[in-house]
């Protein structure tokens, strides 16, 4: 974590500002002198009173992975002004749904595969039920379930479903070619 | 006595957060109907209005309503997730991603052995050998930019 907040030395925020970085200041130890496009952008999208109010808001120790987030998500506004980083996300989505549904398919032909096996060690399927957990254990299909609950801050917006539907496909705002989201 | 001229039609949910007039051509009123005052006031307060105003302003008219809706998406995201905001879901979806490129590389070889006929190698118990990750065909692209927080 780089800290600037000398006299000699002012952060990317505060010549961005063109102001005197004071000791304590709040974007000094989040915006090195190195790196102005970071704050840049930054400033660009969100504004520097409403991250030093975000800023404010949280504990020291989190404040390097809001600014991190903050300007990832900035930087991905800023190629594309349309969708922003939401155009990964709804990429993203499409891919796991499109992997879950290859899984199920997979899954499908191995259980196939070990009911025309008749393996001696396998129970008998009672009629009717799931014939996963009757098989012996190398016969299961591949468990994909494992972590598919809410976690890390992942939720869905009020209003809309997901996937976050988006008319377009693999391109940036402005194209549309058919398939997944944005590019970074 | 006074005519009293009819008022203008109802500020949208903009206007009326910034307590202004709303005139027939202001940018947010067709985006930030006046029944939806939420809305306006999550972007208001993640990004701030004149911000959000240059950016309607950068993209085409048609686009702009995809565009509210995906800045309303991340405000809402990082309002309800202060430090990571829309980059927790991106990290989350990532892993999951990664998890089910490895499952169905697995169930992909054990029905290539399947159905090349030769049986399934056991191992001292009599259970199916799994493969290690180096022996399984390439289970297509992974997202080669990871965001990581240290």
């Amino acid at each position: 974590m780089a800290s600037s907040s000398s006299y000699n030395c002012p952060c990317a925020a505060c010549k961005f500002l063109r102001r005197k970085c004071m000791p304590g200041c709040i974007f000094a130890p989040y915006f090195p002198p190195e790196e102005p496009q970071k704050f840049a952008n930054v400033h660009k999208i969100f504004g520097a009173s409403n991250v030093t109010k975000l800023l404010n808001e949280l504990l020291p120790h989190q404040r390097e992975d809001a600014v991190n987030s903050l300007a990832y998500e900035a930087e991905a506004r800023v190629r594309d002004p349309v969708y922003g980083c939401v155009g990964a996300i709804s990429f993203l989505q499409r891919q796991v749904h499109r992997l879950q549904k290859e899984l199920e398919a997979a899954n499908a032909d191995l259980i196939r595969y070990a009911c025309n096996d008749q393996v001696p060690t396998a129970l008998p399927a009672p009629p009717g039920a799931s014939s996963i957990q009757s098989m012996a254990p190398r016969q299961r299909p591949v468990e994909y379930n494992r972590r598919m609950g809410n976690e890390g801050g992942y939720y869905q917006a009020p209003g809309m479903p997901m996937p976050y539907n988006l008319p377009w496909n693999d391109n940036p705002s402005g194209d549309t070619d058919g398939g997944g989201g944005g590019n970074m | 006595m006074r005519n009293h001229e009819p008022r203008a039609s109802s500020s949208c949910a903009a206007c009326k957060l910034l307590k202004r007039r709303c005139s027939p051509s202001c940018i947010f009123a067709p985006y930030f109907r006046s029944d939806e005052p939420k809305k306006f006031a999550k972007v208001h307060k993640v990004f701030g209005a004149s911000n959000v105003s240059k950016i309607l302003n950068e993209v085409p008219e048609e686009q702009r309503d995809e565009t509210v809706n995906s800045l309303a998406y991340e405000a809402e995201a990082r309002l309800r997730d202060p430090v990571y905001g829309c980059i927790g879901a991106i990290a989350l979806l990532q892993r999951r991603m990664v998890e089910l490129q490895v499952d169905l590389a697995i169930a992909r070889a054990r029905l290539a052995r399947y159905s090349a006929g030769s049986p399934p190698i056991l191992n001292d118990h009599g259970s199916i050998m799994i493969p290690t990750l180096a022996e399984l065909p390439a289970c297509g692209h992974v997202p080669s930019q990871e965001f990581r927080f240290v």
